[in-house]
Formats: structure tokens, C-alpha cells, sequence
């Protein structure tokens, strides 16, 4: 009997340790790393990585977001929507060779991460009427 | 065994109808909103000057006059980022909280605190203009530690006022986008 809790408890602690795990990692069984990087990046045709975030900016402000923090060296933004929910979102903006820049949104809605393409294609409509650019998918 | 499966079932669906409607909440959050150009034009203003630092730094001095603090700053993309820490009760409320858990013998439950956050962001506009946006967002706590509510604040007066503290600050006119 005694041999039986222990086992439980162990079960139960290694669950525990498999769950931090798949948290920090947001490990999916149905999204490969590269599948989910394509769902939230897209490359647009310039070279002005300020105008770009600027962009960025005013889109995240368009939606309703209110501005977390900016970076222009590391080309970052961090902006919070709350609507009765609190969606977390953070758009990197990375130059790429031959003058295209990538732009790379995480969003987070409560506590789950949103990894579904329809969010991000929505993102990513508006932040091309911001920019009066248009985009295409990453390789 | 055949029990357990029918649950393992059940989760699956549960979780995955969860996710689908997380998706669907998070997609409709980054939709443009036919309402987004009328916000828009009532947290902007457009004043005639290209020194978009001066813009930046009197935003800040209004910010400080109206209690907030500063959590950020990137001056090469024209942003402010800053907060404050409110009480959020009030005498009504409590009293109502009292009397319907009074009646109903639940727990009594009011606003205690809230948080409220502010960006104000600076954009050339034009060949010799400056734009300021500023948004508002509260976050509101209940006597359990429970947040009650977190929404946008979009108070036309609110922002009028605001703009109205900038203009004095930099003595110039704040004009409608």
C-alpha cells in the first residue's frame, strides 16, 4: 500500500515537472517550431526599420493596445489590449538582406499563447494599410 | 479502460473548443474596428512644430502633472510609457456591496485599487507637423484581490483635457486630425 502512494506521489511530481516543462517551452504536438514562425512573421519591402516600427506603433495603437516598452537598437515592441481579456503581444522588426525587413508577432491571450494563422493575418492587414506596403510569407 | 478513454475524449474536446474560442477572441483583438478612426482621431492631436523631442518632453511634464510615472521611455521612436496606482472604491458601491451580501449571504465583494497605464506616442505628420497620441487603459481590483475589471478608457472629456494641459505646455494650439 505504502509502496503504491509512493509511487503515486512520484507520478504526480513528475507530471508536475512534465507540465513546467511543456509551459516554458509551449511544447505542440500539432505546430512544428518552423510552422509557427511562418504563421507570425511576414517580410515587407523596405529598408527603414524606424519607419517600420513606427508603423508597428501606430497599428498596436489602432487595435486598441496601450505600449508596453520600445526598443529601436533591438527593433522590439511590447503593447497590452485590455477588453474584458488582457492579450499580451510583442513584434520584433529584424532587417534581412536586400533591403526587406521581417516583422515577427507573439501574442498571448490571458494565459494561452495564440498560435492560430487567422490573429496574425489580421495583424498583419492592418500593419500594411499603416505602412502602405505590401507583404509576403517568409520561406 | 473504457471510462477512462470517454474522459480522455471529453478533455480533448473541451481543451480544443477552449483554444478555438481563445482564436477567435484573439483574431477579432487585432481586427481593425469600424470604431478605430473615430478613436483614433479623439486621442490624437496635430501641432505645427517638426521638434517632435519638445512634443515629448512636455507630454511627459503633463504626464507628471496628472500623478503618473514613468515606466519607459524611447525617444528615437517618439513613446512614453506610464502608470499609476488609484484607489478604485467608492462609498455607493461598498454600500451596495454590503446590502446585496447582506441579503443573499454571499460574499460582499468591492472595488478596492486600480492601476492605470498611459502611452503617449509622437509622429511626424506632414511636412512641418507633429502628431501625439495618447491612450488610456485601467486595470481595477476588488477587496479579494480579484481583478474586477481591465478595459480601454475612451472618455472623449478625458482626452480633451489632456490635450488641452499639452497645448498650455508647449504654447502652441493642438489642432484636430
Amino acid at each position: 500500500m505504502k509502496r503504491h502512494l509512493l509511487a503515486c506521489v512520484v507520478m504526480a511530481i513528475a507530471q508536475g515537472c512534465a507540465a513546467v516543462h511543456d509551459q516554458v517551452l509551449d511544447t505542440s504536438e500539432t505546430q512544428t517550431q518552423l510552422q509557427l514562425r511562418q504563421v507570425q512573421s511576414k517580410i515587407f519591402e523596405t529598408n527603414d526599420k524606424e519607419r517600420t516600427m513606427r508603423a508597428v506603433i501606430a497599428t498596436l495603437q489602432d487595435l486598441g493596445f496601450v505600449l508596453d516598452k520600445a526598443d529601436l537598437t533591438l527593433g522590439t515592441v511590447s503593447a497590452t489590449k485590455l477588453d474584458g481579456y488582457a492579450m499580451r503581444m510583442t513584434v520584433s522588426v529584424r532587417p534581412k538582406d536586400g533591403g526587406k525587413m521581417v516583422v515577427r508577432a507573439n501574442a498571448q491571450m490571458n494565459t494561452t499563447p495564440v498560435t492560430a494563422p487567422a490573429p496574425y493575418q489580421s495583424f498583419f492587414r492592418a500593419l500594411e494599410r499603416s505602412i502602405f506596403l505590401a507583404s509576403h510569407s517568409v520561406d | 479502460m473504457r471510462i477512462s478513454a470517454l474522459i480522455l475524449a471529453a478533455w480533448v474536446t473541451i481543451a480544443s473548443g477552449l483554444s478555438g474560442c481563445v482564436n477567435e477572441m484573439a483574431r477579432e483583438a487585432l481586427t481593425l474596428q469600424p470604431e478605430a478612426l473615430e478613436l483614433r482621431r479623439i486621442q490624437t492631436r496635430r501641432f505645427e512644430t517638426k521638434d517632435e523631442h519638445a512634443l515629448l518632453t512636455a507630454s511627459l511634464e503633463v504626464l507628471q502633472d496628472l500623478g503618473f510615472s514613468v515606466d519607459e521611455t524611447e525617444p528615437d521612436l517618439g513613446l512614453i510609457v506610464a502608470s499609476k496606482n488609484r484607489d478604485a472604491s467608492s462609498s455607493g458601491e461598498m454600500i451596495g456591496a454590503f446590502f446585496i451580501g447582506a441579503a443573499t449571504d454571499s460574499e460582499v465583494t468591492y472595488n478596492v485599487e486600480q492601476k492605470i497605464r498611459a502611452s503617449v506616442v509622437t509622429r511626424h505628420i506632414g511636412r512641418s507637423g507633429t502628431s501625439v497620441r495618447v491612450t488610456f487603459q485601467r486595470i481595477v481590483w476588488n477587496n479579494l484581490g480579484e481583478v474586477s475589471a481591465n478595459e480601454s478608457i475612451e472618455e472623449q472629456k478625458l482626452y480633451q483635457e489632456f490635450f488641452a494641459k499639452l497645448s498650455t505646455s508647449v504654447f502652441l494650439t493642438a489642432f484636430d486630425i
